[in-house]
């Protein structure tokens, strides 16, 4: 039942993002992460309508600026610019690291489906861990690394890093936390 | 080219293949969310490879590449909400109470 606690933590950083930041560095990083939801929202809109004419492009551009200052500090909440860039780059080189253990974590899951004796062979547990990172996306990607490597899936994740992972077998749980930990804790610079 | 397309997408619907048959066998509801998050990591990836490059060389124009960024913006939606939906089923069954299969059930079912 300790699905059911609320953290105190919530509440407390939701009362300090209402505070109004002033400063002239947080101003522009304030900009740019509104340039980066900008360039984003084109790039998803000229790949969606697939025209390039003066009267989709800029119907395009209208809409972006709108969207982008709706939603700009749910895509990048307290952004600061070198954060932002270092991110973005060490998930670009991130990504074809996990799709290798997408690949190799399947290649297991295809091994025990197809072996006679299933049931002898898997032992479904539930495992908890504690991480040491407190960043938010950096447990976020934590956590859906873990699910979408097969083998691996999380159940619960708190605020203060602590995991529950279903786990189908042994082999699965060997890969976690270790790796994974030290792969996100060099992309988010901790 | 054509070898590429057949190869990705026959093993692409192999992983699919595999996510059924592993759902089928794999004894209990947390278990089976494993091969039921295979389906859309590995059979989702290769197959839409597969039509991506099978749109992009065979009649070649700006139209095509647009076509198959489209397609390629389709597995990095699924990648990003799948690992979600599928945490929140394994969720709600913890919080509904129900109680994974473990080894000691294999002895309890055999006596």
């Amino acid at each position: 039942m300790e699905n059911q606690i609320i953290d105190p933590r919530t509440s407390v950083d939701l009362s300090k993002s209402d505070k109004k930041s002033t400063t002239a560095v947080e101003r522009k990083s304030r900009i740019l992460s509104y340039i980066f939801t900008f360039i984003i929202m084109l790039a998803v809109w000229i790949i969606l309508s697939g025209k390039l004419d003066l009267f989709h492009i800029s119907l395009g551009v209208i809409s972006s600026i709108l969207v982008s200052y709706f939603s700009a500090e749910m895509l990048f909440p307290e952004a600061k610019i070198s954060f932002l860039l270092k991110t973005w780059l060490g998930l670009l080189g991130y990504l074809p690291w996990l799709i290798y253990q997408i690949f190799l974590c399947n290649l297991h899951l295809v091994y025990l489906v197809f072996h006679p004796r299933l049931k002898e062979v898997i032992n479904p547990q539930i495992v908890t861990f504690k991480s040491k990172l407190e960043n938010d996306i950096a447990l976020v990607t934590i956590a859906n690394s873990i699910t979408l490597t097969p083998g691996t899936n999380t159940i619960y994740l708190s605020l203060y890093g602590d995991f529950t992972v279903h786990a189908i077998d042994d082999a699965s749980i060997e890969g976690i936390p270790g790796e994974l930990e030290t792969k996100a804790k060099k992309i988010f610079g901790l | 080219m054509n070898i590429v397309v057949t190869v990705l997408l026959a093993a692409g619907l192999f992983f699919f293949l595999v996510g059924i048959i592993g759902i089928i066998r794999f004894p209990d509801f947390y278990s089976r969310m494993h091969p039921a998050g295979m389906l859309d990591t590995m059979g989702l990836l290769l197959s839409m490879l597969a039509i991506a490059v099978y749109i992009l060389f065979d009649h070649f124009s700006y139209l095509s590449v647009f076509s198959s960024l489209k397609i390629l913006l389709i597995v990095i939606f699924v990648y990003i909400t799948s690992p979600i939906a599928s945490h929140a089923i394994m969720d709600a069954g913890v919080r509904a109470g129900l109680q994974p299969w473990t080894r000691e059930d294999l002895t309890k079912e055999e006596t």
